[in-house]
């Protein structure tokens, strides 16, 4: 079941920039479709245990994603993306921000600038996202509202399944 | 005041400073030498980075040298580790998706 796709994650602490390649068994039209539809997006863009709610999306240069990430308990995180230039399916480019459920930007969180690159290899996807934060600063309050969200608190379960996965390549 | 790691090497100069000294712990002259900058302000990065436990002064005869505390350098990459672990289980749920997408196209 489990193949051993391309995962590539750097952060170039000078830049700020983070840069995840991730390859997928899938071809580009499908994986493009996964990040530019809202009844796709919601089923993955949460990590587990938080699930994906769309509110509103138009994805079109100019429009907007407004979605919350919701843990089990209901609590809701909402947040908010701007995209900016689109180009069906090589690549699209977005800001993403932390707003309420109104769709108030958070001001005083960082935004990170997003370009999202999709390209054929052999039969699958690769799909490269470029994240530039300001500072490392902003890099790290991002981290942190990772943590408040829980995203980390299924950590240990993901490990075992790491190793599991790992253990049948 | 508690000083923070990113803080510490959000700034440029000190970035420098931490790359200069991992190599070989190094006197605040030596280092300021490798600036365009002053003595004083040089010593200033290296209050900062001190108190931010990133680097430690050690006596050595008359003078000082600061050296690099390798640990805290890897306190920042396990925050990226955490952050690398988030966008893993993500992928890991588009994953499933796109396999179930796939059967339904079939």
């Amino acid at each position: 079941m489990k193949h051993n796709l391309q995962f590539d994650f750097e952060a170039d602490k000078v830049k700020n920039t983070l840069t995840i390649r991730r390859e997928f068994l899938a071809g580009r039209q499908l994986v493009w479709d996964c990040y530019t539809k809202k009844e796709l997006l919601d089923q993955w863009f949460a990590p587990k245990p938080l699930t994906t709610k769309t509110k509103s999306m138009d994805f079109r240069e100019g429009g907007h994603w407004h979605y919350a990430m919701v843990e089990p308990n209901g609590n809701e995180y909402w947040g908010w993306t701007d995209y900016i230039k689109i180009q069906p399916i090589d690549f699209y480019t977005s800001t993403d921000a932390f707003s309420n459920a109104e769709g108030e930007i958070n001001e005083s969180l960082p935004r990170a600038e997003w370009v999202v690159t999709f390209t054929d290899k052999g039969e699958n996807a690769v799909v490269e996202t470029v994240v530039t934060y300001k500072s490392l600063e902003d890099l790290e309050a991002t981290l942190q509202m990772g943590m408040e969200q829980g995203m980390l608190a299924t950590l240990e379960k993901l490990d075992e399944l790491l190793v599991k996965l790992t253990g049948r390549e | 005041m508690r000083r923070d790691i990113f803080q510490a090497i959000a700034d440029p100069t000190r970035r420098a400073i931490i790359v200069l000294i991992a190599v070989q712990a190094m006197t605040p002259n030596a280092i300021a030498e490798h600036f365009d900058t002053t003595r004083q302000a040089v010593s200033k990065h290296l209050k900062v980075l001190t108190e931010c436990e990133l680097v430690q002064p050690q006596q050595q005869g008359r003078e000082i040298y600061y050296k690099l505390q390798i640990d805290k350098m890897k306190e920042i990459d396990h925050w990226l580790e955490q952050f690398r672990k988030i966008w893993e289980s993500r992928f890991d749920q588009l994953d499933n998706l796109l396999e179930t997408l796939k059967k339904q196209q079939q």
